[in-house]
């Protein structure tokens, strides 16, 4: 491999979901934690299951199974915490999993204007063709935020 | 020379919220905006029956000086399995009674983080953020946003005249505050 050729290389988590996996730019994933309890409550974001308490943050818990694959997934082994971009704010949304997660190099190939919106591009990896998740598509929120007619508050009672 | 005094601890500030129970669900609200409990059951005679087909949370009103203020179900608003509700907090500064089931207890919250910006709909409105009581997520639920101020023009308009409603009996358990 060229230097020129090892420099086009990028990181990625592979993630798996059912018998599929998809790609993760590994620079938008922050940890991998094990399950912990959901806290669910009343709301009207589809996808959007509950959050998940970490070290005193509250994360929300994504499912994107049903998007990606078509079906839920009951099975969960790990929690990928990724970070999602809203406008000039970033946050924490965790996508359950269904298997280990493995970080790899490897080239991005462009997502073609056919492609899913969730589609940021595509990498080979072991003889397969893996998507590469455009999380900020993928996850809820942006847009519909802006909609949103209440502003947002973020009173911290705690100095 | 004088040695500076030593700095204070900073106080931490906290906030005096009520968890309360609608359909199994517990939520919190500031403890500052409730201005009144009341027992449904001590409502009824003193209420109006309230039909806006598009505010199904709302059926009823009581009259309280010179405004009405509406009966909202939290069963319905939050979207939850029926119940029949035996409580009423008075909002205050709004137009909303809130029916829930009963009351947790009351306590105090030191950290109310925003509601992260995943949650994208109505929720919104509806909480202030989110509270973590002993290792517990609890939603806190925004006095306002029960009830937008085009739903209370609805209601207000499918009022009654104001002579034929029935006088409501002055409070009856005012809040400690």
């Amino acid at each position: 491999m060229t230097v020129a050729a090892e420099l086009e290389l990028k990181s990625f988590v592979l993630l798996r979901l059912g018998e599929r996996r998809f790609a993760v730019a590994a620079e938008q994933i922050a940890e991998l934690v094990a399950p912990s309890r959901v806290f669910r409550f009343p709301h009207r974001t589809p996808k959007i299951e509950g959050v998940i308490l970490r070290r005193g943050r509250m994360i929300p818990v994504c499912d994107v199974a049903e998007t990606l694959t078509g079906k839920r997934v009951t099975e969960r082994r790990l929690y990928l915490i990724a970070v999602r971009r809203y406008d000039a704010n970033t946050e924490w949304v965790a996508l359950p999993v269904t298997g280990d997660c493995e970080l790899i190099n490897a080239e991005l190939m462009s997502a073609s204007a056919s492609d899913e919106p969730h589609v940021a591009g595509w990498l080979s990896h072991a003889g397969d063709v893996i998507e590469v998740l455009n999380l900020e598509a993928l996850t809820p929120g942006a847009e519909e935020v802006n909609r949103s007619a209440a502003p947002r508050e973020s009173v911290e009672v705690q100095p | 020379m004088r040695l500076g005094l030593p700095a204070k601890p900073t106080p931490l500030r906290t906030e005096q919220i009520i968890l309360f129970r609608i359909s199994g669900q517990v939520l919190a609200i500031s403890s500052a905006s409730v201005q009144e409990v009341r027992s449904a059951d001590g409502l009824a005679g003193g209420t109006t029956e309230v039909n806006v087909p598009s505010i199904r949370k709302v059926r009823e009103a009581i009259r309280r000086g010179e405004k009405s203020l509406f009966i909202v179900s939290g069963a319905v608003h939050f979207g939850l399995t029926a119940s029949q509700g035996a409580l009423v907090f008075v909002l205050r500064k709004t137009r909303t009674a809130l029916l829930i089931d009963g009351i947790e207890k009351m306590t105090t919250m030191t950290r109310l983080q925003a509601l992260p910006l995943s949650f994208c709909h109505e929720e919104r409105r509806w909480y202030r953020g989110l509270t973590a009581l002993d290792q517990v997520v609890v939603p806190v639920v925004h006095p306002d946003g029960f009830l937008t101020p085009e739903e209370v023009k609805l209601l207000d308009a499918a009022l009654p005249p104001p002579e034929s409603l029935p006088e409501q009996i002055s409070p009856e358990t005012p809040l400690s505050q």
